[in-house]
């Protein structure tokens, strides 16, 4: 083979990586097309767009840099608490500057906090993230004159978005801002995975050994992903305080952690749509456990934890394996994994 | 006679185990230099105080007679010195064409980029191409490296660490575990390394160290024994004594 | 100030003998049991029925309750845990996240939503007046049986066959297996002993602790706290690390209220910066 089709060809499957899928595209049609299509559901749709955010936050350091969180909490309700008190001391009125002040502020902790995950096993990860969580909680509840405690933030009021839209009682101007919000930083996510330093994330992730000997600074690398984990994180909170004019302890609760966790191993972590897709089947299941046994649903996601488990997580997201070899399939460029392998002894 | 690669009184001890013991290797700018000695002898732990996989208990390391011996790996790479490990350390999910790309991107300082895709770099992609070809993966180059058969895995390995076009490259037994009909890719690669390239190479098949060496080191329990050229040492009764009871090679 | 010492050391050996059972487990499976809250709440339920509903004695309650999870350790060990031993560490962490939240909804389901007490019997109320420190009788008792527990694990560990075994398999199970040792029913055996000494810690704490349907979330942390700081390769150091934190949180509370319960959070933080692998591990070990 000469050097000039090597050199197309190299090029070529580079580039791939990052092409759209028409299922890709579907998907978001489709999303874009629910504001039209389902009105009488947009508030539900609303939490479904804020967890898919917060769990997309997840996947970035779970699904790509092999980071195991069992606080990722702490940041969700740090920007939520941001958000919330911006709002109610008048601080900044515009929703959208107060959206990515609060982002900013989570990525702050998350920068501050990132140097905790970067040493030890996993099991040190899940503890210290575990601990931080805790932390935030007790100065959350410690300090209920700030942040009114175990009652949660009351008087916060959400002036209009970029002054015209009124956040309605129907959800409608919140959920398009979610589902925006949602987009904008979904699209950086992609950019971000699939550039050079989220290629050297998944090579942290798959042998941290070879990454450094290759010349990747791998604390610096953790380090960078997991702020910007963190303030994904944050501005999902502040979605959410944003969109309910209220904010809680709990946002910063183990359950929703946890819950996360099993969002995100739901759809599949470390292609970015599982924290979605997670999302979607998470609330509507919890939606409808909900209705049938309103205080014991925990007990159905821990039983489903349980079997997800022990019937292997492979196994269990193996759903989505379809969707995505269908995908693989439509578009020719992107053959991952399907290179035939010439018999040996050319 | 420049020395591109030096160590000063290198000791590191795991408890009361003294793995290496006060060495103090030099490694001369361009050549091709062995590093031989039984197993066990400390080589492979050497290799690992050079790149800063882990922290001498005692001595110094100078590379161009600038000391290294306090920075991190990664850092050693930036400077010019990488190796390959004895036992495959490679990314099991990705392809040889990424695993290539992450080098050479993080070579070019492109790798912390997080906007743009490596493939958007026309001198990247020329580099690596260049690489995949004179390495012979480029026909598997789209196959997770986890499917590859070894004898491809052990040239993958050797060609992440040349992307990086390094000063010096310490080689851990390159051709160990390569079936027969692949070694000669291997011992091909190996000798048409460039000139400016120093090499450091560890081996126990005595073929590949008398054919490729310029000078040889021998290692035991953690010391230098002795040093000399290819000829010196085959002569000297002492490596032969040290290496009774090893399976002979030819 | 020496009540507060007091109050702290039962406190301590109180999580101890709770936290134990989690060390060992994680020492030697190697296994994030997130669950190990669970148990102590089963023994604590289990005390109140015996106590409050059936009348049994309550000295008489505590063994039983040891049993009680000491079984359920078993059985649940033989039939689920054994196939997540070999998984991943987050697989485990959500496996045991699932039983935990199962076993929450379970007992809120069956004995209600707020805390329950058990009824101390009259002779364990109050304090004696030793040297013009009020010790109390319940606390003391705490000591005494958590010591005595203590140096019995010891002892055990130290001195008998099957301690050895123990200690081997915590080393390198594989060598261990090699040597001939059932790995297999030393786990079983060392879950469940750990599960009803859980149990029996949440029995006899339940005074102290609070027992209600979230015991499990509520002290998770305390025992990975334990658990982290003290390491998980002997007794000594979860002991230890049990007497710091419990002394540091009952003096923390009592002098620095607005900061108290920051105090135990902030040490486990800090060792977990200095050293990753607990404060009291043997060297060499893995």
């Amino acid at each position: 083979m000469s050097p000039r089709p090597l050199f197309a060809d190299v090029s070529s499957r580079l580039a791939a990586r990052s092409h759209w899928h028409p299922l890709e595209v579907a998907f978001w049609l489709a999303a874009i097309a629910t504001i039209y299509a389902l009105p009488s559901r947009h508030l539900i749709l609303t939490e479904i767009a804020i967890l898919g955010l917060f769990a997309l936050s997840l996947d970035l350091i779970l699904g790509y840099a092999g980071i195991v969180s069992l606080g990722h909490a702490a940041f969700f309700g740090f920007g939520a608490y941001a958000a919330g008190l911006l709002a109610k001391h008048g601080l900044v009125t515009e929703p959208l500057l107060a959206l990515i002040a609060s982002g900013l502020a989570a990525m702050v902790l998350g920068f501050a906090t990132s140097f905790l995950v970067l040493r030890g096993s996993d099991l040190t990860r899940i503890m210290v993230t575990l601990g931080v969580a805790v932390v935030l909680r007790e100065i959350a509840n410690r300090y209920a004159g700030l942040t009114g405690g175990a009652d949660g933030l009351q008087g916060v009021e959400i002036t209009p978005l970029f002054g015209l839209f009124r956040f309605d009682i129907f959800g409608h101007t919140a959920y398009c801002y979610a589902l925006g919000v949602l987009l904008v930083l979904f699209l950086v996510a992609r950019r971000i995975v699939h550039s050079s330093f989220g290629l050297s994330l998944l090579a942290i992730k798959g042998n941290p050994l070879r990454a450094a000997a290759v010349g990747i600074p791998v604390n610096a690398r953790l380090v960078a992903i997991y702020t910007i984990a963190a303030g994904y994180a944050g501005v999902a909170g502040a979605l959410l305080t944003q969109t309910t004019a209220f904010a809680s302890l709990s946002v910063f609760d183990f359950d929703r952690s946890a819950d996360l966790l099993l969002v995100l191993v739901i759809g599949g972590a470390g292609y970015l749509y599982g924290g979605l897709i997670g999302a979607i089947v998470f609330k509507l299941m919890q939606d409808y456990l909900s209705s049938l046994t309103p205080q014991y649903w925990p007990f159905w996601i821990g039983l489903l934890l349980v079997a997800l488990v022990l019937v292997g997580r492979e196994r269990m997201t193996s759903w989505t394996r379809p969707i995505r070899a269908l995908a693989a399939r439509l578009d020719w460029r992107d053959a991952r994994g399907r290179a035939a392998i010439p018999a040996e002894g050319r | 006679m420049a020395l591109v690669l030096e160590t000063v009184g290198l000791e590191k001890r795991f408890g009361g185990l003294v793995a290496t013991n006060d060495v103090s290797l030099k490694v001369e700018k361009g050549s091709r230099h062995a590093l031989i000695g039984p197993n066990g002898a400390g080589k492979t732990t050497l290799i690992n105080l050079l790149t800063g996989v882990l922290r001498p208990t005692a001595g110094r390391i100078l590379l161009d007679s600038r000391d290294i011996t306090a920075l991190k790996a990664n850092a050693r790479v930036k400077l010019g010195l990488t190796r390959t490990f004895q036992i495959n350390q490679l990314f099991a999910d990705l392809t040889p064409l990424e695993t290539v790309s992450l080098a050479v991107a993080e070579r070019l300082g492109a790798g912390a980029d997080w906007w743009r895709p490596p493939g958007r770099r026309p001198q990247l992609v020329e580099e690596v191409a260049e690489i995949l070809e004179s390495f012979r993966l480029a026909d598997v180059m789209n196959a997770r490296t986890s499917v590859l058969p070894y004898g491809k895995q052990r040239l993958l390995e050797i060609a992440v660490a040349v992307a990086s076009r390094p000063r010096v490259l310490l080689l851990d037994e390159p051709a160990a575990g390569v079936p027969e009909e692949e070694r000669h890719a291997i011992l091909d690669i190996v000798a048409a390394l460039p000139q400016d390239v120093t090499v450091l190479l560890i081996e126990h098949d005595m073929d590949l160290v008398f054919r490729f060496a310029q000078r040889i080191s021998v290692l035991v329990n953690g010391a230098l024994f002795v040093e000399g050229t290819p000829e010196a040492i085959a002569r000297d009764p002492r490596v032969k004594e040290v290496y009774l009871g090893e399976a002979a090679h030819a | 100030m020496l009540t507060i010492l007091f109050d702290g050391i039962a406190y301590g050996m109180l999580l101890f003998v709770l936290a134990c059972g989690l060390a060992v487990t994680l020492g030697l499976m190697n296994f994030v049991n997130l669950a190990h809250g669970a148990f102590a709440m089963a023994g604590g339920y289990c005390c109140v029925i015996l106590v409050n509903r059936w009348g049994v004695p309550f000295l008489a309650a505590l063994p039983l309750a040891f049993l009680f999870s000491a079984a359920l350790g078993l059985i649940l060990e033989r039939t689920l845990y054994v196939h997540v031993y070999r998984k991943s560490h987050l697989d485990q962490v959500l496996f045991t996240i699932g039983l935990v939240f199962m076993s929450v909804a379970a007992v809120d389901y069956t004995m209600g939503s707020s805390q329950t007490f058990v009824r101390l019997p009259p002779w364990l109320e109050g304090q004696f007046n030793v040297g013009g420190v009020g010790v109390g009788r319940y606390r003391l008792l705490i000591i005494v049986i958590c010591g005595l527990l203590t140096l019995a694990l010891q002892l055990t560990l130290a001195r008998t066959r099957f301690g050895s075994r123990l200690r081997a398999a915590v080393d390198d199970a594989r060598v261990a297996r090699g040597l001939g040792i059932n790995v297999g029913s030393v786990f079983a055996l060392t879950f469940a002993f750990g599960s009803g000494l859980a149990g029996l810690g949440g029995a006899l704490g339940a005074e102290i602790l609070g027992l209600d349907p979230i015991f499990p979330l509520k002290y998770m942390i305390y025992f990975l706290i334990v658990v982290t700081v003290g390491g998980t390769s002997s007794i000594t150091g979860p002991f230890l690390a049990s007497l710091l934190l419990g002394i540091g949180d009952v003096a923390g509370k009592y002098y620095v209220p607005s900061l108290g319960a920051f105090v135990i959070y902030t040490i486990m933080i800090a060792v977990l910066i200095l050293r990753p692998q607990g404060l009291f591990v043997r060297g060499g070990a893995r």
